[in-house]
């Protein structure tokens, strides 16, 4: 359950957190540190209040919910797919960091010298940005995997603790917590979130080091 | 006319200013450095905006102010080899030297890459990764990247800087060669008096 929470979520905000993440680090626009901003307001708000602001969006009187449940019969308050938005708005911010270090981190003169040689931008971009802030798109997933595992505060606002709907693993801990005698299973399932943690921190820095050389690293 | 640029352009307080009309195959740009003269290749392959005049190479028109006239850098058929090189670090040396074949105009005449690799002598580097090449070798990998790239003319920054003696004479040699067998005209820039006379059918000197 939390891994599928976990994957959805991470999938889902690969794409606009690199959206976003090239837009801050390569444009210069009216609005950008609104938008830094706003990114990173999951980032520092109580995940509590993250999660009531998603209940006020996406919840089915929410402009965006209403919406979404009229055209397509999606509902996504107490639905695991809820719990994976929910983790998603939590990670991005950290993914969002990690992909805009590394697409800074892309010297500009090498695009140039693609446009020069005949490269639409972007054909330029995919040829020579995406390619060469690969590591970083790993950092980011990996970091955005990890942090969604662990999301607690936003998801039990928003999709609530439904057992085999909503319950991802923090959950499931702080449910056992609850109940005389469950001490056996928080343990165990206290070991797997470990476990899993660091087999996603682990598998991404083999990742980054196979892509980018010894040079780049995770950790 | 193989160039023909008029050009102003201020940074950081300081004005580049430039006319040139020239028909040889080979022109030379001097200067101190800090003169601007890479701004102005800049300004010619896209890269930079100059505040007014025209450029046009070849009869073709790349920059006017006058009418507005600025096509993007893909589409000025520039072959740029940067003073820095500017290889790309995650394609070996065969990649980078397709990088701008395969997106070369089709309707323009091609070289031929055996001929090329040959003239430049790096056949034995094509699997190699950039930052393992010597200065020399990164050097003649950079010329055959931009030659290949199908283009209407060479813009050349400083291609002997940072070469020991003996490998600058290769180098001139090699430029003298490429002067003569392509068709296409040349900009070169460069600090070395001597390089220049031996090289170039036209000189215009930078304050």
């Amino acid at each position: 359950m939390s891994l599928r929470v976990s994957l959805v979520a991470v999938l889902l905000s690969l794409p606009p957190a690199y959206a976003f993440a090239w837009l801050l680090a390569r444009r210069r626009f009216p609005g950008r540190l609104l938008l830094d901003a706003a990114i990173h307001l999951p980032l520092v708000v109580p995940p509590v209040v993250t999660g009531w602001l998603l209940l006020l969006l996406f919840g089915r009187a929410g402009p965006v919910g209403g919406w979404l449940e009229a055209q397509f019969g999606i509902t996504l308050v107490f639905r695991w797919t809820g719990a994976a938005l929910a983790a998603a708005v939590m990670a991005l911010p950290l993914m969002v960091r990690a992909m805009r270090l590394s697409i800074e981190a892309v010297d500009r003169r090498l695009v140039e010298a693609a446009r020069v040689l005949g490269a639409s931008p972007w054909q330029a971009f995919l040829k020579i940005t995406l390619p060469l802030s690969a590591p970083g798109i790993a950092a980011g997933a990996m970091l955005g995997f990890a942090r969604s595992l662990g999301e607690f505060g936003a998801t039990i606002t928003f999709a609530s603790n439904i057992a085999g709907e909503t319950r991802t693993l923090p959950l499931a801990i702080y449910s056992g917590l609850q109940l005389p005698g469950a001490e056996a299973q928080v343990a165990r399932l206290a070991v797997i979130s470990i476990v899993l943690s660091i087999a996603a921190l682990l598998a991404s820095e083999l990742l980054v080091r196979r892509s980018a050389g010894s040079r780049a690293h995770v950790l | 006319m193989s160039f023909e640029i008029s050009l102003q352009h201020s940074v950081g307080g300081r004005t580049v200013a430039l006319e040139l009309a020239s028909d040889a195959r080979l022109t030379a740009l001097v200067g101190p450095s800090g003169a601007g003269k890479t701004t102005i290749l800049n300004c010619i392959a896209g890269l930079r905006r100059p505040d007014t005049g025209r450029i046009a190479v070849d009869g073709l028109t790349l920059f006017d102010s006058g009418n507005g006239t600025d096509l993007p850098p893909e589409r000025r058929g520039a072959g740029y080899v940067f003073q820095d090189l500017r290889l790309f670090p995650h394609l070996r040396v065969a990649q980078n030297l397709a990088f701008g074949e395969r997106l070369a105009p089709s309707g323009l005449r091609r070289m031929d890459k055996e001929e090329i690799v040959g003239l430049l002598g790096i056949g034995h580097l094509l699997r190699r990764w950039p930052a393992t090449l010597s200065g020399g070798e990164a050097r003649r990998v950079a010329i055959g990247r931009a030659l290949l790239s199908g283009p209407r003319f060479l813009l050349l920054d400083e291609p002997t800087a940072s070469l020991d003696a003996e490998r600058v004479e290769t180098l001139l040699a090699l430029i003298e060669r490429i002067r003569d067998h392509l068709a296409i005209p040349i900009l070169l820039v460069s600090h070395d008096r001597d390089e220049v006379e031996r090289l170039a059918g036209a000189v215009v000197t930078l304050p």
